[in-house]
């Protein structure tokens, strides 16, 4: 199963940070993003991003998950040399993470502060 | 139709160059009593600063006029006020703007406040003030063109307490230009984080206008959204209780639902236990969406706790230019090409001695936006060479763009497609003030 299947994402920036947003469909699957989306998958997912510090929120009544990776854009939309310099399209690069089924054990989150 | 009680309040504009009509729309059919553009990315007020310098009479959102004569006749005939951050770094000179333009446009009496007291380039000049967004102090930033504080919803509350019809603030926070009619219509007290809490949540929803009504969120599969060329903006029927019900004109494309509501919620926010703005620190965790009508979602819960009693500051300043050059190649193998085209600019860049101290080399096509590292199984029948580089001065800047071009007749075979291009950067950093080193005041124009 795929992030994707499951789940909406959506990404903002701030200064030099992105924030990408996790949101499952439905309620029922927010335990298994949880357990399978931790920063450490996001950040194995996208090896060609640089971040210094990543930090994911459980939203456990909303069903989200939101990730904010600090130095990610390469100094902030405002001089990053990247094409997309506000890292808009970041979010959409995880919808094909691989969260496996409901029995899957995924490590524990890192970086969590809930 | 809105409950009584309520304040409808539309979000006319979640960006300087949005769409118009969707603003007129909102105007003419959507029977509200407030209307709000927001106007202001982080750097405008940067480059406006600059363009005042050349005129002191400019120096606010080139669109604010364009945007006020199409909306002003059903704004006026209706009554409905309106509230823009569009006033940039010049906010008395858009109010006397507008005066003049409802004057040419026979809307007459109208009363247009405007908001200022955002500009405290002085005060960051006068003294050193730690950088929240990076090591070092304000003193090192050098060429400082503007600094503004983000000012909280109090002024915009004021102004509409004296009978103002149009609002035209420089930085305000986002939410703030929502909040300001809430506090006059209601009379909530800042000291009410919780309300102040809510009601900032319900203005960060509507702020990027049509990102809340399937904006930005479209997608094929299970996300799709019909109408998006002519997507309706949102409005909100606030309760003095802080709870609200989101909606958009009947007919209008797009589609509100509780998924979008969710994604806007979240957009840039970093903690959603904890959104610092002027007034409160706003809790988003508790939020609720309940779907009550097709684009139709009732929302509650939500909170605050006080404000910390510091105001964000933005500071632009000239850092220099990014030169960029770009060129295409297409068939079996343009990627090597492409790559051995890259090579060859690095290695003229050297030659020519252009002074560059970062230099950015990409394929678009293959890895200028992705950053999974890709599967390498793939050969596109065509890539665009994209070089951009950073440098103090213009002329080693333009030489990136210059040897990018210069591969039609120096490089690989086949490149087709150049464009080149130099600008120079206002970038933008971040302090915090104490709130009472800054004073908001409220000047009136009258046409």
């Amino acid at each position: 199963m795929l992030l994707g299947d499951v789940a909406h994402l959506r990404t903002g920036d701030k200064g030099d940070i992105s924030q990408i947003s996790v949101i499952v469909y439905d309620p029922a699957h927010y335990p298994l993003i949880e357990r399978a989306v931790t920063a450490d998958r996001v950040l194995s997912h996208l090896p060609g991003l640089r971040a210094r510090r990543v930090t994911r929120y459980t939203l456990p009544e909303l069903g989200a998950l939101n990730f904010v990776l600090e130095g990610a854009l390469s100094g902030g939309v405002t001089r990053s040399l990247a094409l997309d310099a506000h890292g808009k399209s970041l979010g959409a690069q995880l919808l094909d993470l691989v969260i496996g089924d409901d029995r899957g054990a995924e490590g524990a989150a890192a970086g969590d502060a809930d | 139709m809105k409950a009584a009680g309520t304040i409808r309040v539309g979000a006319g504009a979640g960006f300087a160059g949005d769409r118009i009509e969707p603003a007129v729309e909102l105007v003419e059919h959507g029977e509200l009593d407030y209307l709000v553009f927001e106007c202001l990315a982080e750097r405008t007020i940067a480059a406006a600063q600059q363009a005042r310098r050349g005129d002191p009479s400019g120096g606010f959102d080139p669109l604010l006029l364009e945007r006020m004569r199409r909306v002003l006749p059903a704004a006026h005939a209706r009554g409905i006020r309106i509230v823009t951050n569009a006033g940039a770094a010049n906010p008395v000179g858009a109010a006397r703007a507008i005066a003049a333009l409802a004057r040419d446009m026979g809307l007459t009496p109208m009363r247009i406040a405007a908001v200022t007291g955002d500009d405290v380039l002085a005060t960051i000049e006068a003294t050193p003030w730690p950088l929240i967004d990076r090591f070092g102090t304000t003193a090192d930033l050098q060429r400082k063109l503007s600094a503004n504080a983000y000012l909280g919803a109090e002024p915009i509350g004021a102004a509409l307490d004296r009978g103002a019809q149009v609002v035209v603030t420089g930085r305000v926070g986002d939410p703030a230009l929502f909040v300001g009619p809430m506090l006059h219509a209601f009379g909530w007290s800042l000291d009410d984080p919780v309300l102040i809490g809510r009601g900032t949540m319900i203005g960060h929803l509507l702020e990027c206008a049509g990102q809340l009504t399937g904006g930005y969120f479209a997608d094929s599969g299970r996300k799709q959204v019909p109408g998006l060329a002519r997507l309706g903006f949102p409005f909100a029927d606030i309760a003095p209780d802080g709870t609200a019900t989101l909606g958009k004109v009947a007919g209008s494309g797009g589609q509100l639902s509780v998924a979008s509501c969710k994604e806007q919620l979240l957009y840039e926010i970093l903690d959603p236990g904890a959104y610092h703005q002027a007034d409160v620190v706003a809790d988003f965790r508790t939020a609720r969406f309940v779907q009550v009508a097709p684009d139709s979602i009732a929302v509650s819960g939500g909170g605050g706790t006080a404000r910390t009693g510091q105001l964000k500051v933005s500071i632009g300043y000239d850092d220099g230019f990014i030169g960029e050059g770009q060129i295409s190649y297409a068939g079996p193998a343009a990627i090597d090409r492409g790559r051995m085209a890259i090579e060859i600019v690095r290695e003229r860049l050297r030659i020519v001695g252009a002074e560059v101290s970062e230099l950015r080399c990409d394929l678009i096509g293959v890895d200028a936006v992705d950053r999974s590292g890709g599967d390498g199984a793939a050969a596109p029948r065509e890539v665009r060479v994209r070089v951009a580089g950073r440098s103090a001065n213009r002329a080693s800047a333009a030489a990136i763009g210059a040897e990018v071009e210069a591969l039609y007749t120096n490089g690989p075979f086949g490149g087709g497609g150049a464009t080149r291009a130099v600008r120079p950067v206002l970038a933008i950093a971040s302090t915090l003030l104490p709130a009472d080193a800054v004073t908001p005041k409220v000047e009136m124009v009258e046409a």
